[in-house]
C-alpha cells in the first residue's frame, strides 16, 4: 500500500505533515537546482521566469497554444492513470499516439470526398482511437502473454510506430514529387476541427479532453473497475487469489490508455497539424508520463499540473527569442520537478519504515 | 507488481532521455560576430515617404524563421548573415530570429506559431527561409494581411508558376543557384581523377532536382569540353538523405553518405545539403593521406572549413534581396511578387549586387581559370547548358535539339538528367 496515495487508509496528521514537508522541500530543491543551472549559463532566473510567462500568456495566440498542448497532454495523462494504477509503466504511450495519428490520417485519406467533412472528422477520431487501442493491446499482450516488461515492449513498439510513420511520409503518402520529412500533403481546411478565431485551440478537442478527464476521475474513485485496477496494481497475486481476472484487468488498462493516446494522436492531426508529420506526438506522451509521476497517479491533479507543463512547454519558445537560451530548459525544469518529487517520496517512505 | 521507486526512476530516466534525444541539435551559442559589409550608396539613395521616413526606419524589424541552426556554415547561416548586411546598410533596422524551427528540434512548435510570436514582438516583416515552410508562410500571410511575408525558395507567388496562390502579402525570393551549381559541377569534374563524383542530396523536390542536375550538367560540360574526356567515363551519383540536414533516426546520416562515397572511389563529393559534412569528412580523409576533394554549398566561406580539400563553394548572397525588400516594405510598395535573382554577370562575387556567387577553392589550383571559361560563356550567353538535345534520366526527351528550357521547365524539373545515378523521385 505504499506508493499509491489513493489507497492510503487515513494517515496520522504527523505523517501527512511529514509528507507535505518532503514534497515542499522537493519543490524548493528542484527550483533551486534549476536556478543554479540558469545562473551557470549566465542568465538571470527572473528573466527566464518572465520570458516563460510572457511566452505562454503574452498573446491570445500563445494562450490558445497552451490549451492546444493541454488537450493531448490531459488525454495521455488520463490514459496513463489506468496503467499506472494497474502497476504498469506504459512507456508505449508515444507509439500509441503515433498509431492513432496514422489511423486517423488513413481514415481521412480514404473517406475524403466520400462523406461529409464533419462525418469524416468524426470517423477519423474514432479510427485514431481504435489504432491506439490496437497498439496498447499489443504492448499489453507482450506483457501478459510474452512476459516482456511493459517498459521495453512499449519502447520497442514506439520505434515501430515511428518507423511506420516515417515510411508512410517518405513512401506511399509522400507529397507529389517530394520526399521530405516535413510531412504529408496538408488536408483541406474542411477536414480541420474548428478553432477559436485564428488560434490553434480547437474547442471540440478541448471538450473531449475534459470529458475524458472527468470520466477518469469518476471511474477511478467510484467504480468497481477502478477499485479492481488498484487491487491488481497493489498485489496482482493476491487479487488473483481473491478471484479477480488479473489478465483481463491488465489488458483493459492498456486498452483504455491506448484509446486515449490514440485519440490524442488523432486530434494532433485533425486539430493542430492537419497532416501527418514524423514527430506527430510532439513528445507529449513522455511529458504526460512525467505529469502522472509527479501527481502520484492521482487523476484529480492532472488538470493543474498538465496546464503548468503545457504553459512551460509553450512559453519556452520565448527563451531562444528573448534570451537566446535553449528552449529545452523547460524540459529540464519538468524533469527536475519529477525527479525531486520521486526522491522526496522515496525518502519519506524510508523514514516512515525506519521509525515504525 | 508494485511500483517501486527504482522502477519509477528507470522510467523517468528513459522518458527524459528520449525527450532530450528528440530535442536534437546542440545548444545555440551567442551569435558569432559577423563582419558587416560597408555601407554603400544604395542605402543613401533610398527614398522613403518623407513624413514617415524617420519613424518607419527606426522601427523596422524583420522576424526570421530558420529551419536549421543559424551557424550551420550553410543555407541558414547565409540567410542569417544577410540580416547583418541589411543592418549595416539601414541604421535603426533590427531583427529577431528563431533557428532550428523543425519538428525534430522543436517538437510541438509550428512555423506559423513562431511567426505569430515574432509579429507580437514587433516584427514588421517575416522571412521563412526554407521550402518546407511553404504552408506556414501562406497561413501566416493570410492571418497577418498587413505584414509582408517572404518565403525564400517557394513559388506560391509566381503567377506563371504551377502553384500560384493569390495572396497579396506573400513574396517569394530565390537566387539562380543553377548557374553557380554548374560552375561547382565544373570544378568537381576538373578536380576529379577517378571521374566519380558523389552528390550528397537533401530531400527530393523540384528545387533539389534542378540543382543536382545543374551540377551534373556543369560537370559533364567541363569533363567533355575542357578535359576532352569521354562522357561515359564520368559517373555522377546522387544520394538523398531525406532532409536539409541530419536528423538522427529519421534521415540518412550525411557523414556516412560522404564517407561511403569517398571509400567507394568517389574522389569528389559535392554537398547539396545545409550542413558541412562533406567538408568535414573530406578533411579527415585528406589528413589520413587520401587525395579527395569536396565542393561546398550555400555558404561563401565554405572553403575555409578545409581549404586544401576544397574545390569551390557556390553560395547565396541574400543581403541585397532582403535589403531591397525592406526598403520596398518601408515605402509601402512591397506586394505579391516572385523574384528569381540572377548573378551579376559583371562580377558574380559582388556582395552588393549578385544574388549568387561562386568562389573557387585552393584545391582547384590553377584550374580555376578553366572554370572561368565556363563562367564567361554562361555570362555572355554563348553557353546554355539547358539547351537540347537533353534527355531525362529515364531516357525520355526533356529538350529537343536546339530547344532552350523555359524558366518553368527548369524550376519544375520533373526528373534528373540522363547519365545521373540516384532517385528522381521517392519510391
Amino acid at each position: 500500500m505504499k506508493e499509491n496515495p489513493t489507497l492510503h487508509t487515513k494517515s496520522p496528521v504527523s505523517q501527512l505533515n511529514r509528507g507535505l514537508i518532503y514534497q515542499g522541500g522537493a519543490l524548493m530543491l528542484s527550483l533551486l537546482f534549476v536556478a543554479v543551472i540558469i545562473l551557470l549559463t549566465g542568465e538571470s532566473p527572473l528573466h527566464v521566469v518572465s520570458a516563460l510567462v510572457d511566452g505562454a500568456f503574452g498573446t491570445p495566440d500563445q494562450f490558445a497554444r497552451v490549451f492546444a498542448t493541454l488537450t493531448p497532454l490531459v488525454l495521455c495523462a488520463s490514459g496513463l492513470i489506468y496503467t499506472f494504477t494497474a502497476g504498469l509503466y506504459n512507456l508505449g504511450v508515444e507509439g500509441q499516439i503515433v498509431i492513432g495519428a496514422i489511423a486517423s490520417t488513413l481514415a481521412i485519406r480514404v473517406l475524403q470526398g466520400q462523406l461529409p467533412p464533419p462525418l469524416v472528422i468524426a470517423v477519423s477520431i474514432l479510427a485514431g482511437t481504435l489504432g491506439g487501442v490496437l497498439w496498447g493491446l499489443l504492448a499489453g499482450a507482450l506483457k501478459v502473454y510474452g512476459n516482456i516488461s511493459e517498459i521495453f515492449a512499449g519502447l520497442g513498439l514506439n520505434f515501430v510506430a515511428q518507423g511506420l510513420a516515417i515510411y508512410l511520409i517518405f513512401g506511399p503518402w509522400k507529397r507529389p514529387g517530394i520526399a521530405s520529412m516535413s510531412g504529408t500533403e496538408p488536408f483541406d481546411d474542411a477536414f480541420a476541427l474548428g478553432r477559436f478565431g485564428q488560434t490553434d485551440a480547437a474547442p471540440v478537442a478541448l471538450a473531449i479532453a475534459v470529458i475524458v478527464l472527468v470520466a477518469t476521475i469518476v471511474i477511478m474513485r467510484n467504480t468497481h473497475f477502478g477499485l479492481r485496477l488498484k487491487a491488481v496494481g497493489q498485489n496482482p497475486r493476491a487479487a488473483f487469489i481473491l478471484g479477480m481476472p488479473s489478465t483481463r484487468l491488465l489488458l483493459s488498462s492498456f486498452l483504455v490508455c491506448g484509446a486515449f493516446a490514440g485519440m490524442a494522436g488523432s486530434l494532433q492531426v485533425v486539430g493542430l497539424f492537419h497532416r501527418l508529420i514524423p514527430s506527430i506526438s510532439s513528445n507529449l506522451g513522455f511529458l504526460a508520463l512525467l505529469v502522472v509521476m509527479l501527481i502520484s497517479f492521482n487523476a484529480v491533479w492532472i488538470a493543474p499540473v498538465a496546464f503548468f507543463f503545457s504553459a512551460l512547454n509553450v512559453g519556452s519558445l520565448q527563451l531562444p527569442m528573448a534570451l537566446r537560451m535553449e528552449s529545452s530548459l523547460s524540459g529540464v525544469i519538468q524533469g527536475m520537478l519529477v525527479l525531486f518529487a520521486l526522491l522526496a517520496r522515496g525518502f519519506s517512505e524510508r523514514n516512515r519504515k525506519t521509525r515504525s | 507488481m508494485k511500483l517501486t521507486i527504482f522502477k519509477s526512476m528507470t522510467a523517468l530516466a528513459a522518458a527524459s532521455l528520449l525527450i532530450s534525444a528528440c530535442g536534437g541539435a546542440a545548444p545555440t551559442a551567442a551569435p558569432a560576430a559577423t563582419k558587416a559589409p560597408e555601407a554603400t550608396k544604395a542605402s543613401e539613395a533610398t527614398k522613403a515617404p518623407e513624413a514617415t521616413a524617420a519613424t518607419a526606419k527606426s522601427a523596422f524589424k524583420i522576424g526570421m524563421i530558420l529551419v536549421g541552426p543559424y551557424n550551420d556554415k550553410g543555407w541558414n547561416q547565409a540567410n542569417y548573415e544577410a540580416l547583418d548586411y541589411v543592418k549595416a546598410k539601414l541604421p535603426g533596422f533590427t531583427y529577431d530570429y528563431v533557428d532550428k524551427v523543425n519538428s525534430a528540434d522543436r517538437p510541438n512548435t509550428k512555423g506559423t506559431q513562431v511567426a505569430d510570436d515574432l509579429i507580437a514582438k514587433g516584427a514588421n516583416m517575416i522571412i521563412f527561409d526554407s521550402d518546407d515552410f511553404k504552408d506556414d508562410a501562406l497561413e501566416t500571410a493570410k492571418k497577418h494581411p498587413d505584414i509582408p511575408v517572404i518565403h525564400t525558395s517557394g513559388d506560391y507567388s509566381w503567377k506563371e508558376g504551377k502553384n500560384f496562390k493569390d495572396q497579396k502579402n506573400l513574396i517569394n525570393i530565390m537566387g539562380q543557384m543553377e548557374f553557380t551549381k554548374m560552375m561547382a559541377g565544373c570544378a568537381a569534374a576538373l578536380g576529379s581523377q577517378t571521374g566519380k563524383i558523389g552528390f550528397v542530396g537533401p530531400l527530393i523536390n523540384e528545387e533539389t532536382r534542378r540543382l543536382a542536375s545543374s551540377a551534373f550538367l556543369g560537370a559533364k560540360y567541363c569533363w567533355t569540353n575542357i578535359l576532352k574526356k569521354d562522357a561515359k567515363a564520368l559517373q555522377f551519383k546522387v544520394t538523398w538523405i531525406g532532409f536539409w540536414f541530419n536528423i538522427p533516426g529519421v534521415t540518412l546520416d550525411p557523414t556516412k553518405v560522404a564517407d561511403d562515397f569517398f571509400n567507394g572511389g568517389y574522389d569528389v563529393v559535392m554537398s547539396g545539403i545545409d550542413t558541412p559534412e562533406a567538408a568535414t569528412e573530406a578533411k579527415k580523409m585528406v589528413e589520413a593521406g587520401k587525395k579527395v576533394f569536396y565542393v561546398h554549398y550555400d555558404y561563401k566561406q565554405g572553403c575555409d572549413l578545409a581549404p586544401d580539400a576544397c574545390l569551390g563553394s557556390p553560395y547565396f548572397n541574400w543581403g541585397p534581396a532582403y535589403l531591397d525588400a525592406v526598403k520596398k516594405a518601408q515605402a509601402g510598395t512591397l506586394t505579391q511578387s516572385f523574384t528569381w535573382n540572377a548573378p551579376d554577370w559583371k562580377n558574380i562575387n559582388d556582395p552588393d549586387t549578385s544574388a549568387v556567387g561562386f568562389l573557387p577553392g585552393k584545391g582547384l589550383g590553377d584550374k580555376s581559370a578553366q572554370v572561368d571559361t565556363l563562367i564567361k560563356g554562361l555570362a555572355d550567353g554563348s553557353i546554355n547548358l539547358y539547351k537540347g538535345p537533353l534527355n531525362y534520366q529515364d531516357g525520355s526527351v526533356f529538350l529537343k535539339d536546339g530547344e532552350k528550357a523555359t524558366e518553368q521547365q527548369v524550376w519544375y524539373l520533373s526528373q534528373l538528367m540522363e547519365g545521373m545515378e540516384g532517385a528522381s523521385s521517392a519510391k
